[in-house]
């Protein structure tokens, strides 16, 4: 019996470390402080901090924890209990592009299995893994709000669906 | 006050406290795991469910948490109830799905919270038929073993470590099931508490590995009460034992001074009294060294000090009371030296002064906590009495909780005080050299030379009082802090004062005087907390000795010719070559030690001291509080070859031999009449604690009922069994034989156990209720330390110390307490010695550039003849003209010495320049 | 990252309302009649022009308890699935001298299975929202404002973000909001995931860059949420009905569900599933299931209604006789379920219910925050359980077994109402469907062997709908 589906995008605390060397880019460091400014406390800024430093390298080296800790005050426990939390924050390098498969009720209901099985075909990998080529990332996501047009699912920052395993080469193709 | 009805039965219980606490405080059993009772509860394991009914008349009730549920007046509830216990059966079922149950190989069983909640819940089947999950173990350092998969996700370790004790590096990690708690990344644990994981982790994940080393089933070890002697603090300890070593010191608890929780040093730090190198038969070095049985050894050091004119005993902090006294008098008051350095015995003796004029109570440690207000002069607490750091956090951290009474948020609803509060502190005002682990709370963190140190106390006295004297010359930086400072502690309910002798300023401890004084007559209602280094330094310095410099003195001079030196390194206190002089010049000398130190080694004869495991004394801890530790166990009945006797007893053995006298040898008790007797001032020692117990009761047990093997443990040595040591002198037994109970008041507990609680959690059955005191009293007695008394005028008005000025190319030392590696017994510990970072010294970055120095460059520090290479840390904002050294690099290092640095080649540390 | 895929390419999803324009009138669909057929968005300008910003305008003269009175006249339930009354709730945000002004936050984490409404609302509409919230801080005294949006949203993030801007240069936002004196403003905050994050105190931990933990109550948002603060927090739906509420008075309001409910107001309702139409609507509060589901053209060809969830996978499973029911929190509470989010899912007697299930627990499972036993630790076990069941490797014991989870899983005995969410699809099914269950289950039999149980579906019995 399998728990893939069910842990995939869940990570567990890294035993060492990687990125040695990692600084934090002065525009980053910049836009993490001034997000700090839209808050009452500097720690809230953590979470857009992950998203600014995941924008630049694609997912958050265990190095960059660190930084974003100092750089906002807080302690690295904290930031990386926050970074290991949330499932959008890749505390693993991802592909070009990652692709959010809908796995909820309602996808699951109008062919979601169908959907990740010819993905899984496609790609030539399972949920949670990255192609050979670092183009995709395939990844199950909670329900996308996309229900009425399921399944759903995204790449990048596009929303689709409803997604027939036929569509897959033209929708893939169009990710180089 | 609050009636409660239980099961249908009515008690008064404190109503501000939540179900369970109440309940646990009455002697009820609910399991429990989120909840701690220094930590509050956050609702989290779902454990504690009970039922809860509207009134006596509702059959339905429903079930709640205990821990998140008001001990509302005329609440009613059940704990024997059907639903609530299949309820808190399953809970324990969910939380052993993935547990691994390996009991037999898990340092935490026998002393495990998961195995008496499983137990008391009655959970025996697993039903869950599927893989678990598993996890990978992190180093964290020489202390702590990680064991991950064993967690049950309880959170108390994060809650303990970070929002309790100030640590950033640990933290809980993943989501859902699939949760971690640990470092971002492998490495050592920071904190200097981290070691209170061992016990507030309910499960086997934080182990002690300093235990695991030499590991002993909690049921197999021998305990006694004892009280910790790495720092002034005075923690109280339980060490276990067996099989002739201590294999690990766990907290014992205690309502005022340390409650559940010990600092590293202290929890880690006890391996010295198990070193292999350790001397434990009487030595006569001569050409070679000559192990003697006692009575040769006895004759021998009667001789050297019959042949002696005068005779020098130098005493120690970190000895007993009984042991000092009982070398004052084999070589007479006049001869008599504490054993402490001249700089800091005027620290002490200034100390005692301020105390004993009363301008301020010395509040207990537990009552720092209630202070809303705290100014730190010259301490870096982490360092100096680790233990107090984290008193101070609570206090600081004590603004939460009147911000939560003002919403009406009970105070035990952790994080709702927490989140309500935010970042309000108490203010917090810390004025030292360098950087300190409080400043992340502190309300300004002031980097000063200690001359300027004292003139901010001077400052802030004369803003709170301007009767009290003026500072002249005051920068404009140091005059708005002193503003600022004595404004927030005159707003202030009970402000706290806390300074010491760690940087050997009589100057900031006159500063510190006025500042309490000027509070007093303001009619403020605070405290006044003053470091100590030692054990018992605070003992000493009420027993009038003479300074360590002085005694050796009269041996350089010739007026006098032997020496008795009694558990004391001269080395780790003076500069070597002061000390070779005055050995050199001596025609006897007595080394009465637990360690091969190297005074030992230039010893005649050394006589083979017991530990603190192996021996009973008292000591006074910074308080003024007289404290007794009890012999552990006989070191002679596993290793009978080991002549190991405490210093009190082979003093007075000296003395008599010295005398030709067969008297009966000195017993315990008569050690402590006698010190009391002859110093007025610890006249209250005596009831520090207690020796047997009264005729016709039980003695108390030492270990558990489980204890195995006894019969057989000596059976390498000899099948023939030999009746168990017996000790007349306290009230245990070296036996499971004995009172090991809880319903009988008692303030002697050598290890806390009742059925069904194995885990350190059962001291809550020790207590008066949870949290409280020990039932039968707080162990211990206040015999110095403050009492209020009115006091006037300010004496230290005319010795304001100029402002620093930086010196050319000269740099004024100053030599800071370092925690681990520092302490010169501790630091003898292996896994203290790998704890400590390499050390190195510290100059602001101006003064770097200045020496065009890089940081990791070795400079050569040159303080008269002693020369010290050291690799260079530059702190940016420590105050330009000092260098800082940690202690326990450069013994005797002068401190407020101006010295120079430079880039040359230095000699080896501590070695004379020739 | 551009795409060659066109913006107007059937694959790529697009909110959408179903009624035409036509069908939406000002006087009956507040919350929609503004909207576009094409679907475009609705900006400042032509949100004024369709009277925009006049509910803000009269509630910024109305003194705060005026407001929270014109709500619980409206009786304007929560829309994020509790139901909860929006007028109660402010009345219960604690103001006074000594304590500071606090936040209106809007959840916008729109995560629950089977739900996309919030989505077309901010898309499309952006105004109505911050209008929303303009009320909501006025009524509430609070200083500042935030909109709690899913990261995976982003076109709502560009619409809203867009909208804050365009309503800050209209003097809408800021210090003095339209010259009343009173200032506002808001800011747009995206999460990272997690549909925990949507539970109230989580969102709030979330909001304060924590771990998205729930936190106990009491001490309710109201009293102390973000940083301490007196905190609402609302769903973009129930804000969204304010504006209405405040232009044409809480009578009016109420009277648009007519006798089909004592809530007030419209909803969104909406389908997913296998239905011919599946789509959104927005229709009086209390129309039946029964009349939505005929507007999403019945179940499609070959399939017919075993049984749905009306609102979320977090409520209970119906059975075909209760489309009958008014959707309202009221009486859908009364049969064994929740409304929850008021959007359908309809589950075909073709397909495999226990699987459904499955899916569902595990849903629930790896949304556990983490943070109390029994949601953390009974749900993947339920999870694992049904996966057997799902392969028929099921054991004698296992319904029991999760029925027990079920009952152990439910309100009060979890810290939050995620677990309690996943209890009640799971009681529910196993109370209607128990031989889907059963036949899971590998009997071990007399002789030792095994047989797999019958499978047949007895709820094929039930009544189909077309
Ligand atoms: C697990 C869980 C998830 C939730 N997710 C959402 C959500 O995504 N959006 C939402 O508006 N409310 C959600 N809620 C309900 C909120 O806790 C809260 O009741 C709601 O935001 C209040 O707004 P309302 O009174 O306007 O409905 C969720 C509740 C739970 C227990
Ligand atoms: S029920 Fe418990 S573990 Fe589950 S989401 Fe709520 S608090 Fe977290
Ligand atoms: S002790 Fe009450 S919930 Fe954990």
């Amino acid at each position: 019996m399998t728990d893939r589906l069910y842990d995939a995008a869940g990570t567990t605390a890294p035993i060492a470390t990687d990125g040695d060397g990692f600084v934090l880019h002065d525009d980053d460091r910049r836009a993490i402080l001034d997000e700090r400014d839209h808050y009452e406390q500097p720690q809230a800024a953590c979470i857009e901090a992950l998203k600014i430093v995941q924008k630049r390298h694609s997912w958050v080296p265990d190095a960059a924890i660190a930084a974003i800790a100092e750089a906002l005050g807080v302690g690295v426990g904290a930031v990386e209990g926050v970074a290991t939390f949330y499932n959008l924050i890749f505390r693993q390098p991802v592909g070009r592009h990652v692709i959010l498969v809908c796995d909820s009720s309602s996808c699951f209901l109008t062919g979601f299995e169908e959907l990740g099985e010819a993905l899984s075909q496609r790609l030539g990998i399972g949920f949670g893994e990255t192609t050979k080529d670092n183009r995709f990332t395939l990844l199950p996501t909670c329900c996308l709000g996309a229900c009425d047009r399921g399944p759903a699912m995204m790449i990048g920052d596009d929303t689709f669906g409803p997604i027939a395993p036929d569509d897959l080469s033209e929708l893939l193709e169009a990710y180089p | 006050m609050a009636t409660i009805h239980v099961d249908g039965n009515a008690y008064d219980v404190d109503g501000s406290d939540n179900l369970l606490h109440a309940c646990l405080s009455l002697g009820l059993d609910i399991p429990y795991f989120c909840w701690h009772p220094a930590m509050g509860s956050v609702g989290a394991c779902r454990q504690c469910a009970v039922k809860q009914y509207k009134d006596e008349n509702d059959t339905q009730g429903k079930i709640v948490m205990s821990c998140m549920t008001p001990a509302a007046d005329n609440s009613w509830i059940a704990i024997d109830d059907d639903d609530a216990k299949a309820f808190r059966a399953r809970v324990v079922e969910w939380l052993m799905t993935y547990h691994p149950h390996d009991c037999p190989v898990c340092a935490e069983g026998g002393h495990c919270h998961l195995q008496d909640m499983t137990v008391m819940t009655g959970h025996s089947q697993r039903r869950y038929r599927f893989t678990k999950r598993t996890h990978r173990n992190q180093y964290l350092g020489p202390f702590v073993a990680h064991e991950m998969n064993r967690c049950i996700n309880c959170y108390r370790c994060v809650r303990f470590y970070n929002d309790y004790a100030g640590g950033t590096d640990l933290g809980v990690f993943g989501m859902h099931n699939n949760l971690y708690f640990g470092r971002h990344e492998e490495g050592v644990l920071e904190s200097p508490f981290a070691g209170n994981l061992t016990e507030v982790c309910p499960t086997g994940v934080f182990t002690d590995k300093t235990h695991t080393r030499h590991y002993t089933r909690k049921w197999d070890l021998q305990y006694a009460p004892s009280v910790c002697h790495q720092c002034a603090v005075g923690c109280n300890t339980s060490p276990g034992e067996r099989y002739g070593s201590v294999r690990r010191i766990e907290n014992r608890y205690h309502g005022e001074v340390n409650g559940y929780f010990l600092c590293d040093r202290g929890r880690f730090g006890y391996d010295y009294i198990n070193r292999d190198d350790r001397p434990r038969r009487p030595e006569w070095h001569d050409a070679g060294v000559k192990t003697l049985d006692v009575d040769p050894a006895l004759d021998r050091g009667a001789d050297l000090l019959r042949r002696a004119d005068r005779v020098i005993g130098i005493g120690s902090p970190r000895a007993s009371l009984e042991s000092n006294h009982q070398l004052k008098t084999l070589v007479g008051e006049n001869n008599f030296s504490t054993g402490i350095a001249a700089a800091e015995q005027a620290c002490l003796a200034r100390m005692a002064g301020i105390d004993a004029a009363g301008a301020l109570a010395t509040p207990t440690p537990r009552e720092m906590e209630s202070h809303d207000a705290v100014l730190v002069l010259g301490e870096d607490l982490h360092h100096s009495a680790a233990r107090l750091g984290l008193n101070v956090r609570q206090a600081v951290l004590g603004r939460r909780e009147e911000l939560a009474e003002e919403r009406g948020i009970p105070l035990w609803n952790a994080e709702a005080v927490k989140t309500l509060a935010q970042d309000s502190y108490h203010p917090l005002y810390i004025a030292y050299p360098s950087a300190t682990e409080l400043d992340g709370i502190s309300a300004a963190s002031m980097r000063l030379a200690p001359d300027n140190i004292a003139r901010l106390g001077f400052a802030i006295a004369h803003e709170i009082d301007a009767e009290a004297p003026a500072v002249d010359g005051l920068d404009a930086a140091t005059q708005a802090h002193a503003k600022e400072i004595a404004r927030a502690l005159l707003a202030a309910e009970r402000p706290l004062v806390i300074s010491g002798g760690s940087l050997e300023s009589t100057a900031i401890l006159d500063a510190t005087d006025s500042v309490v004084r000027a509070l007093a007559r303001r009619e403020k209602n605070g405290g006044l907390l003053m470091v100590r280094r030692e054990a018992n330094s605070t003992g000493l310095a009420l027993m009038d000795g003479k300074p360590l410099e002085r005694a050796l003195e009269q041996v350089s001079l010739g007026h006098a010719d032997a020496l008795v030196v009694l558990e004391n390194d001269l080395y780790e206190r003076l500069p070597q070559a002061r000390v070779d002089e005055t050995l050199d010049a001596a025609d006897g000398l007595i080394v009465i030690d637990h360690q091969r130190t190297q005074t030992w080694q230039r010893a005649n004869l050394g006589l083979p001291a017991a530990s603190f495991a192996e021996t009973d004394g008292t000591l006074v801890n910074l308080e003024g509080r007289a404290q007794r530790f009890y012999q552990v166990y006989d070191p002679r009945h596993l290793r009978p070859e080991c002549r190991l006797h405490a210093g009190w007893r082979w003093l007075d053995a000296l003395r008599a031999s010295l005398g030709r006298s067969a008297g009966e040898p000195l017993t315990f008790a008569k050690a402590v009449a006698d010190c009391a007797e002859s110093h007025p001032a610890l006249a209250g020692m005596e009831s520090a604690g207690d020796h047997a117990e009264l005729p016709g009761t039980l003695k108390l047990a030492r270990s558990p009922h489980r204890y195995s093997g006894r019969t057989s443990m000596r059976a390498d040595i000899s099948v023939s069994e030999p009746r168990m040591p017996q000790d007349p002198e306290t009230p245990f037994e070296f036996s499971m034989e004995g009172y090991s109970g809880f319903d009988r008041p008692r303030r002697n507990v050598p290890f806390a156990w009742a059925p069904g609680w194995n885990s350190p959690q059962a001291w809550n059955k020790f207590t008066d209720s949870v949290g409280g005191h020990l039932s039968g009293g707080d162990p211990g007695i206040c015999v110095a330390g403050t009492v209020k008394a009115a006091s006037s005028g300010y004496p230290a008005a005319n010795r304001i110390p100029a402002a620093f000025a930086h010196q050319g190319d000269r740099f004024q030392l100053w030599v800071l307490p370092r925690l681990f590696g520092g302490e010169a017994t501790s630091a003898r510990a292996d896994a203290i010695a790998e704890r400590a970072q390499t050390p190195c010294l510290r100059l602001s970055a101006a003064d770097a550039r200045a020496l065009d120095a890089e940081d990791g460059e070795t400079l050569t520090l040159t303080a008269g003849e002693s020369r010290l290479p050291l690799a260079l840390h530059i702190e940016a904002d420590l105050p330009d003209g000092l260098v800082t050294l940690p202690a326990g690099v450069m013994p005797g290092a002068p401190n407020g010495h101006w010295v120079t640095l430079d880039k040359a080649p230095g000699k080896t540390p501590g070695k004379e320049d020739g | 990252m551009m795409t060659s895929i066109p913006s107007n390419s059937r694959l790529r999803y697009k909110s959408q309302l179903r009624q035409p324009a036509s069908e939406r009138l000002e006087h009956t669909h507040p919350l929609t009649w503004r909207l576009n057929d094409d679907g475009s968005r609705v900006g400042l300008d032509e949100y004024r022009q369709k009277n925009g910003y006049v509910g803000a305008q009269n509630a910024l003269e109305q003194a705060p308890d005026d407001i929270i009175q014109a709500m619980k006249t409206a009786n304007v339930r929560g829309r994020g699935g509790g139901g909860f009354s929006a007028g109660v709730k402010w009345s219960l945000t604690q103001v006074g001298d000594n304590l500071p002004r606090g936040y209106m936050v809007c959840n916008a984490d729109e995560m629950e299975p089977g739900t996309f409404k919030d989505r077309l609302l901010m898309e499309q509409q952006p105004h109505l929202l911050i209008e929303g919230m303009i009320i909501s801080a006025r009524a509430n005294r609070s200083k500042y404002g935030y909109i709690f949006l899913r990261g995976e949203y982003v076109d709502a993030a560009r619409s809203l973000s867009l909208a804050i801007e365009e309503a800050r240069e209209a003097g809408l936002l800021g210090d003095d909001v339209a010259g009343s004196g009173f200032d506002f403003d808001i800011s747009l905050h995206t999460g990272a995931g997690r549909y925990i994050c949507g539970e109230e105190t989580a969102l709030i931990n979330s909001l304060e860059g924590k771990r998205a933990n729930p936190r106990a109550k009491p001490p309710f948002p109201g009293q102390s949420g973000a940083w301490g603060k007196p905190t609402v927090v609302n769903n973009v739906e129930t804000l969204c009905n304010a504006p209405a509420v405040l232009q044409h008075g809480a009578e009016w309001y109420q009277e648009l569900s007519g006798n089909l409910s004592n809530d007030g107001g419209t909803k969104l309702y909406g389908v997913s599933g296998l239905v011919a139409c599946p789509g959104l609507w927005e229709l009086p509060i209390g129309t039946t299931g029964w009349d939505i589901l005929e507007r999403a053209g019945g179940m499609r060809e070959g399939h017919t209604l075993k049984t749905w969830l009306p609102g979320g996978g977090s409520t209970g499973f119906l059975l075909p006789e209760h489309l009958e029911l008014p959707l309202d929190f009221d009486t859908v509470g009364q049969y064994g379920s929740r409304l929850g989010t008021g959007l359908l899912t309809v589950v075909s007697q073709r397909q495999s219910l226990v699987a459904l299930l499955r899916n569902l627990e595990q849903f629930f499972a790896r949304e556990s925050c983490g943070w109390c036993t029994p949601c953390r630790d009974g749900l993947p076990w339920a999870a694992k359980i049904l996966q057997t069941l799902e392969h028929g490797e099921g054991r004698p014991g296992d319904i029991e077994l999760l029925q027990e989870h079920a009952a152990n899983i439910g309100p009060g005995l979890t810290f939050c109402a995620h677990a309690p969410g996943a209890a009640m699809p799971l009681e529910s099914a196993i109370r209607h469907f128990r031989a889907d269950f059963a036949a899971g289950i590998v009997e071990e039999d007399a002789k030792g062997g095994s047989a797999v149980a019958d499978g047949s579906d007895t709820a094929a019995a039930k009544e189909e709908v077309s």
